[in-house]
């Protein structure tokens, strides 16, 4: 079977996986960038009780494996009583994983705000939220978008994992074909290509737009 | 569900065991990718417009794609063709692959950083290309790369749990096997967890010392 005839006759198969990764991916990074940005400001804090909790989490997550924490929130939580379905504890896990990454990014960039903001904001009565909000944060926020976007690809990528609890992504999709065909080289083969469109043709570009929308807003550009 | 001590130190030199699969394999993967990811970055410094465009192309290809979906197109793609590689072989070829390009990208940095008054003053002694990097520009081009080169190590001891799915009998593997021989997933799973945390946290140390070792060593400091 050539590779035009193979795609003819799966692609619907192909495309309803590439969907479930699409959505997976959405909720892991809602739910990751969430976490980055408590945890990288908690890690931040001079109460050592809150930054505690922070590093706790951030070398908990960076020191394992995200299959290993997959598997663990899947089936050993549901031993103490907290069951999750499988496209749940999908998206918690790769989310969780990469919030502990991006929580080390998010602390680099508020670090990398001039000490003259900080000040500035304090000369101008602004309470330490308002600062943050108003003032750190979003400056924060263009230094530190390039390497996001290097972690948005880790998250498309460890969103694989979950086909591996049976979420019927991408590579779940991939998996099932191959062994009921055993045309291995085309359906892998497509998997491939399609993570590599997504990859680079629309979540590279849309980052780089990212950079170039806040930097224009910032008056950067 | 409790916790049994009893039967976690029933396991655990199988655990162990298994351990040492999983350091084996990520100092194999690792021993591949640092040989190979240093032909990458240089193949792509060559004179050669073409042969540069391909070999960049192929890192961009394999750095945006999920490792999971390499290992199994190794591992499935070369029956297919006639290849037969055992579990262990496909799983070394697709995780060293994968760190090669990854750690291409940590050697160009590298090489990058190298000042080009170098590459003059070799010029200006007659040196040929491969002695000018060889004795000049790689020794240089190392101690930038040290902490990128430590990272990734780390990396590709916490993504050998992968290969687990075409049976590489690493950690993961050993953990599923125990759980389903005893019905028991809490003590294999959590001990896996530990296992990691205890072995990734003091490496990354040890690079982060290491690190300021040879930037001390090459008076950098």
């Amino acid at each position: 079977m050539t590779f035009f005839e193979f795609l003819v006759q799966y692609w619907p198969r192909l495309l309803s996986g590439a969907g479930v990764t699409v959505v997976q991916f959405f909720l892991a990074a809602v739910l990751g960038i969430a976490l980055s940005v408590t945890m990288g400001l908690m890690k931040l804090s001079p109460n050592r009780l809150v930054s505690g909790a922070a590093i706790t989490y951030i070398e908990f997550f960076r020191g394992t494996s995200l299959l290993v924490q997959l598997y663990w929130i899947f089936f050993v939580l549901p031993l103490f009583g907290l069951t999750i379905d499988k496209f749940t504890a999908g998206y918690i896990a790769v989310g969780m994983n990469i919030g502990a990454y991006g929580a080390e990014l998010v602390r680099g960039g508020i670090l990398s705000v001039p000490r003259g903001q900080w000040e500035a904001a304090l000369a101008l009565n602004m309470t330490p939220a308002k600062r943050m909000w108003r003032i750190i944060l979003p400056q924060a926020l263009v230094n530190m978008l390039p390497p996001w976007g290097n972690l948005m690809i880790e998250l498309l990528k460890g969103t694989a994992l979950v086909s591996l609890i049976s979420v019927a992504d991408l590579m779940f999709e991939a998996r099932q074909i191959n062994s009921s065909t055993f045309l291995s080289a085309q359906v892998f083969g497509a998997a491939l290509i399609i993570y590599y469109i997504m990859a680079r043709f629309m979540l590279t570009p849309s980052m780089r737009w990212l950079e170039r929308f806040m930097a224009r807003k910032m008056g950067r550009a | 569900m409790e916790w049994r001590w009893d039967f976690t130190w029933d396991i655990l030199p199988r655990l162990i065991e298994a351990t040492g699969n999983t350091l084996l394999a990520a100092g194999g993967g690792y021993a591949i990718a640092v040989v190979l990811g240093l032909v990458l970055a240089l193949a792509q410094r060559t004179p050669y417009r073409v042969l540069t465009w391909v070999v960049r192309e192929i890192v961009e290809f394999i750095r945006s794609t999920p490792l999971l979906l390499q290992i199994f197109f190794v591992f499935y793609v070369g029956p297919q063709f006639g290849i037969r590689l055992s579990p262990w072989a496909s799983g070394m070829i697709a995780i060293g692959l994968h760190y090669a390009c990854y750690l291409s990208e940590v050697y160009r940095g590298g090489i990058e950083s190298v000042a080009k008054g170098q590459w003059e003053a070799a010029t200006a002694l007659n040196m040929t290309t491969m002695q000018t990097y060889r004795r000049i520009v790689i020794p240089q081009a190392i101690p930038p790369a040290v902490s990128g080169l430590g990272n990734y190590l780390v990396g590709i001891f916490k993504d050998t749990p992968m290969l687990s799915v075409i049976g590489v009998t690493e950690l993961i593997h050993t953990a599923n096997t125990i759980g389903s021989e005893n019905f028991r997933f809490l003590e294999p799973y959590t001990m896996v967890g530990l296992i990691f945390l205890a072995i990734s946290l003091p490496t990354a140390g040890l690079i982060r010392a290491f690190e300021r070792y040879v930037r001390r060593k090459m008076g950098l400091q």
